[in-house]
This record gives C-alpha cells, sequence and structure tokens, in this order.
C-alpha cells in the first residue's frame, strides 16, 4: 500500500487551540497519524501554498491527531491560519522514532521541538521518573506546560519551564538547567527536539556524563520519502534514517549543529 | 565459477550494471559513498545548471497509482559548487548531469569539473517540467545536435544523452545525438503526468503537471529502449520503474548494457542495489551467461 500512501490523503480540521499569540493547534481525525510513534512526521499539503514536514502532535482521544505550528514564514502561517472546516492534506508518517528507555528520564524541548517529546510522554512507563524542560524566550510563548503535567499525572515526574527574560519559571536557557540537572542527579536516557543549537548543547552534555541520548533533527524536506536527498545531513537521511538519531553519532557528524543545506542543496551555516 | 557482472557502456566500465538515476539523492559526496558501498555501479547526479535552482514548492513529489509524480523543479546547487564538492573524489564512479538551454550553458558547466575525477556526463534532454531546457532541448533535435557537437568537442570524458518522450519523435532526438557523436543514450525520462484532489480539485502539485516515474512506465521504457536498439548502434542505458533484477534483465535483452534505478528506493530503500546485482548474478548463473555483453539485446533476434 505504499504508493496510496505517498499520496495526500485530506482530512478536515475540526479544532484549533491557540497555544501562544503565535503558535496554534490543529486537531483532526485520522486513524492512521494518531497512532504514530514519537519522531515520525507527516508531510502536511496546505492546498494552494506549499507542503512542509510536520512533527505530528498527540491528542489525546483516540483517532485524533493534531499539528501544533508556528507562524514564521508564508507556508507555516498559512498553515497556521487554517480554520475549523478547512481540509489539509497528510501523508505519511515517515521516518524512525525515539528509542523508548525506562527509568530517570529527560526531556529538552524548545518551541515547536516539543511536539515529538509531548507524543513521546504517552509512551512513557508508570515507573519511569520524568523531568521535562521547556525553554520559551518569554512567558506568553509557553505552551504545554500543562499537557506534560496532565501525560505524566501517574508517574513521577517534574516540569521545569525556562524563560530566556525570566518572565516565568527559571530564568535563563534550557541547557544551563539541564548542565545542573544532570550533575545532581543520574538520567537513563535524554531526548531532545528543538533548535539545533540548543540540541547540539544537549547532546554534548549529556555524552559528557555518558547518558544515552536522541535528538530529532528538522532539515529542508520536499519528498518526505528518501528520494530527493534534499535532507541530507553528510551521508545520512533525516527523513528516512532520521528524524531522530542517537547523540554517538550525531557527534560524529561534522554537520549537525553547525549547517544545514538550503533549498538548492547549498550548505549554509546555522 | 559466478559469473562477473561488470558491463561497459561505450568505453566506460562499471564494475556493477545497477546505476543511480539523476535527480534521485544526488546531492551529497558522503551520500554517493553510500550508495556505492550499497552497490550501485554509478552514481548519476541530479541535473547541474548554471546557477544555483531552488526549484518548485512543494508538493513537488507524491505517491500515485504504480508510481511517483514529481516535480522537483530541478533544484541542484549549481555546477560551480558542485564541481568543487566532488573535487576530494578519486574512487566513487560519478556521472555529472547537466542542464541547460543552450551550447554556452553546457561548455560553462564542462569547464567547472575539468579537474574533477569524473566518469563522464549525461546530457538532460528529457526533464518534462521545467521550461527551456530538458525536454524543450530535446524535442528539437538541431539544438540537440549542436549541444551534442560542442559538449564533445570540450570534453575529455564520454558523453552520455538522456532522452524522453516529448512532442517529437524521440528517435529523431537519438539521431541527432549519434550524428553529432555521442557515447551513449539513456532512455527513458519521466513521462509528463497530473494528479488532482477531488476534495479541493486543485492539482497536487504545485507545477500542475509534473514526470510519472515508477513501475507504471516500465513497459514504455522498455519499448524505448528496444526501439533505439533495433535502430541504432549505440550503447543505451536502460530507465524507467525498475523495481528488481526480472526487470534490469528485461531492459538488459531489450538492448540496454546498464539500468538505472530510481524510484524503487522510496519503496525498497538503497539495498536495491545489491539485490538487484545478486538477482542478475545468480540469473547469469542459471543461465550459463558469463558476462552481460552476452544477453545484452537478444530479444531482437525473434
Amino acid at each position: 500500500m505504499q504508493r496510496d500512501f505517498d499520496k495526500p490523503t485530506m482530512v478536515k480540521i475540526e479544532k484549533v487551540i491557540e497555544e501562544t499569540p503565535t503558535v496554534r493547534t490543529l486537531v483532526f481525525s485520522d486513524d492512521v497519524l494518531s497512532a504514530v510513534l514519537p519522531g515520525q512526521f507527516a508531510m502536511v499539503w496546505i492546498p494552494g501554498v506549499n507542503e512542509l514536514p510536520m512533527s505530528v502532535m498527540v491528542y489525546l482521544e483516540k483517532g485524533r491527531a493534531a499539528f501544533t505550528i508556528r507562524k514564521r514564514g508564508v507556508a507555516s502561517t498559512s498553515l497556521y491560519e487554517v480554520k475549523v472546516g478547512e481540509y489539509i492534506g497528510v501523508r505519511g508518517p515517515y521516518g524512525n522514532s525515539f528509542a523508548i528507555r525506562q527509568g530517570n528520564l529527560l526531556l529538552v524541548g524548545g518551541g515547536t521541538g516539543l511536539v515529538p517529546l509531548m507524543r513521546l510522554l504517552t509512551f512513557l512507563k508508570k515507573n519511569d521518573n520524568v523531568t521535562v524542560l521547556i525553554g520559551s524566550n518569554t512567558k506568553k510563548e509557553v505552551f504545554f506546560e500543562k499537557m506534560a503535567n496532565q501525560i505524566l499525572a501517574n508517574n513521577k515526574h517534574q516540569v521545569i519551564v525556562t524563560t530566556e527574560d525570566g518572565s516565568y519559571g527559571t530564568a535563563g536557557v534550557v541547557t544551563d538547567v539541564m548542565e545542573k540537572l544532570i550533575f545532581e542527579k543520574k538520567f537513563d536516557a535524554v531526548y531532545t527536539c528543538g533548535p539545533e543549537k540548543m540540541m547540539y548543547k544537549v547532546v554534548q552534555l549529556a555524552s559528557s556524563k555518558k547518558i544515552f541520548v536522541q535528538a530529532s533533527l528538522e532539515r529542508m524536506m520536499k519528498c518526505g520519502i528518501g528520494i530527493c536527498g534534499s535532507c541530507c545531513i553528510k551521508e545520512e537521511l533525516v527523513c528516512h534514517d532520521g528524524t531522530v538519531f542517537d547523540g554517538k553519532y550525531l557527534l560524529s557528524n561534522k554537520e549537525f549543529g553547525y549547517t544545514h543545506r538550503n533549498k538548492s542543496g547549498i550548505i549554509e551555516n546555522y | 565459477m559466478k559469473p562477473d557482472i561488470y558491463t561497459q557502456v561505450g568505453s566506460i566500465r562499471l564494475e556493477r550494471p545497477t546505476m543511480l538515476a539523476s535527480g534521485i539523492l544526488g546531492i551529497s559526496l558522503d551520500v554517493f559513498a553510500r550508495l556505492y558501498q550499497a552497490g550501485a555501479g554509478a552514481l548519476v547526479t541530479k541535473s547541474l545548471s548554471k546557477e544555483p535552482w531552488e526549484g518548485y514548492v512543494n508538493p513537488t513529489v507524491i505517491g500515485v497509482e504504480a508510481g511517483y509524480l514529481n516535480a522537483v523543479g530541478l533544484s541542484n546547487p549549481g555546477a560551480p559548487y558542485f564541481a568543487k564538492m566532488i573535487s576530494s573524489n578519486k574512487t566513487i564512479p560519478i556521472i555529472v548531469s547537466l542542464v541547460g538551454s543552450v551550447e554556452e550553458d553546457f561548455t560553462f558547466m564542462i569547464k567547472q569539473f575539468e579537474d574533477a575525477k569524473i566518469l563522464g556526463y549525461e546530457l538532460n534532454l528529457s526533464c518534462p517540467h521545467v521550461e527551456k531546457v530538458g525536454l524543450e532541448v530535446g524535442d528539437d533535435p538541431e539544438l540537440v545536435k549542436k549541444i551534442v557537437k560542442s559538449v564533445k568537442s570540450k570534453s575529455k570524458v564520454p558523453v552520455i544523452a538522456k532522452v524522453g518522450l516529448g512532442s517529437s519523435d524521440y528517435l529523431d532526438t537519438v539521431q541527432a545525438a549519434c550524428e553529432a557523436g555521442i557515447d551513449a543514450i539513456t532512455a527513458i525520462n519521466t513521462l509528463r503526468a497530473m494528479a488532482i484532489d477531488v476534495e479541493t480539485a486543485r492539482p497536487i502539485l504545485s507545477n500542475k503537471i509534473g514526470g510519472l516515474s515508477g513501475p507504471a512506465i516500465k513497459p514504455i521504457a522498455v519499448r524505448c529502449v528496444y526501439e533505439i536498439s533495433s535502430k541504432f548502434n549505440i550503447p543505451i542505458i536502460g530507465c524507467g520503474g525498475i523495481s528488481d533484477w526480472k526487470d534490469a534483465i528485461e531492459f538488459i535483452f531489450a538492448g540496454s548494457s546498464a539500468v538505472q534505478i530510481g524510484s524503487v528506493i522510496g519503496e525498497k530503500w538503497i539495498g536495491v542495489f545489491s539485490e538487484i546485482n545478486d538477482g542478475i548474478s545468480k540469473y547469469m548463473e542459471k543461465k550459463r551467461f558469463s558476462k552481460i555483453s552476452e544477453m545484452v539485446g537478444i530479444a531482437k533476434r525473434f
């Protein structure tokens, strides 16, 4: 069924959630995408505008899934502006997923990078002790704090929010909090998704303490299915070999944390 | 004894007959190295233009019945950038695909690769979804003749022309290329096609029309290879929907000396190169062929 699978399936937006003044979550019904693994993504077609790779957001109701989007460029803004009752196309899921470990787990997310981490939370075991670090620049841009607490209600857990301007939670950046945490406590695994510079620091920190760490990467994507080559990072294709990579591998990949390719395939610095 | 699956495309010798088709995965030397390790006999780059091209807005690639539909729009980093990127290459058999409108485009690009270690060039005379290049050039046999002549006069390595089905008779294009001294022909490219979403009545690709690849076009490609092989004395590389070793053998029997692999990678991933190579090897052993050249074009005797 691979071929039907790669053609957009139209889904109707059933609910729009305002997360922050710039971030919305679009909820729809789709059995396939409601059941994806954490880290997997879909190619999302905004008819007449563009198609974007989007990590599939969890929605805590059977058969439903969501996309959480921040308005930025033309394409993301048009997706952000999709209204209840309108259709978008989805194909996928594509890509691999986080390797789920047990024990003391640390999740470090920034912005919409929290999406695969929220899904990951729903896959964790009851005995896991989970720490979630949410990074934001300011109070009104903080989202998913409530949701993280809600998903982890039956776990021993803590959700720590950092804001760069100090308007909420801990002042500073998530990686500073992480640095302290990993010296105070032993973690069995670290998972991260967010801006690449942040992930690079997270991977470095975890590796320095020899903690298993994985990051979910983002690159320019066109096909999403491993044939166009746009999303390559050295010899790996983010859409097919990723989006999740082990930190150990990433530190050996000289492009991670430093460069990405633009639409024509030219390597540019972050 | 296990048969050797090396093949000869004119003066180009390939250790294995399965090449990576142009447009697929071809923008990074590191990815080429990985595909070579995976069993590809040669890697054809994405078609390069004089300047970097961003290509079209997404959707650029979607799945359709029995294949893929794409209008990527020949996105590429440009010949100068690419030449620099592969300048460290020593061992990987790379064929550089070039796309342009006039002779000067091609000769400019060839100059960029003068010091690069490459097996040859493949001229894209057949991309069906970008204006003024590809198929629009291929549809004009006189222009093809001029381009091939000037490229041949400047290139130190063999030059292949990739042809497709456009609005004029593709055999006229092949003839023009042959008369101008081309070293081999790749046949075929994707075929102009489209898909429309029934919910919104919108064409799905941003470019509306794209090129169809995959199993859907295979019988057409086999026919073209057979026709070229019957009419011209020129080495042929078969391309179009090859998904397993049987498909590869079919193209070889039709007259191909090598085959190019593309769309199937989306389904089977890169292990497909060694899967096809092994299948060809086993088939040759069973049928007592000792080299690929013994099989090329043998369907023509009937």
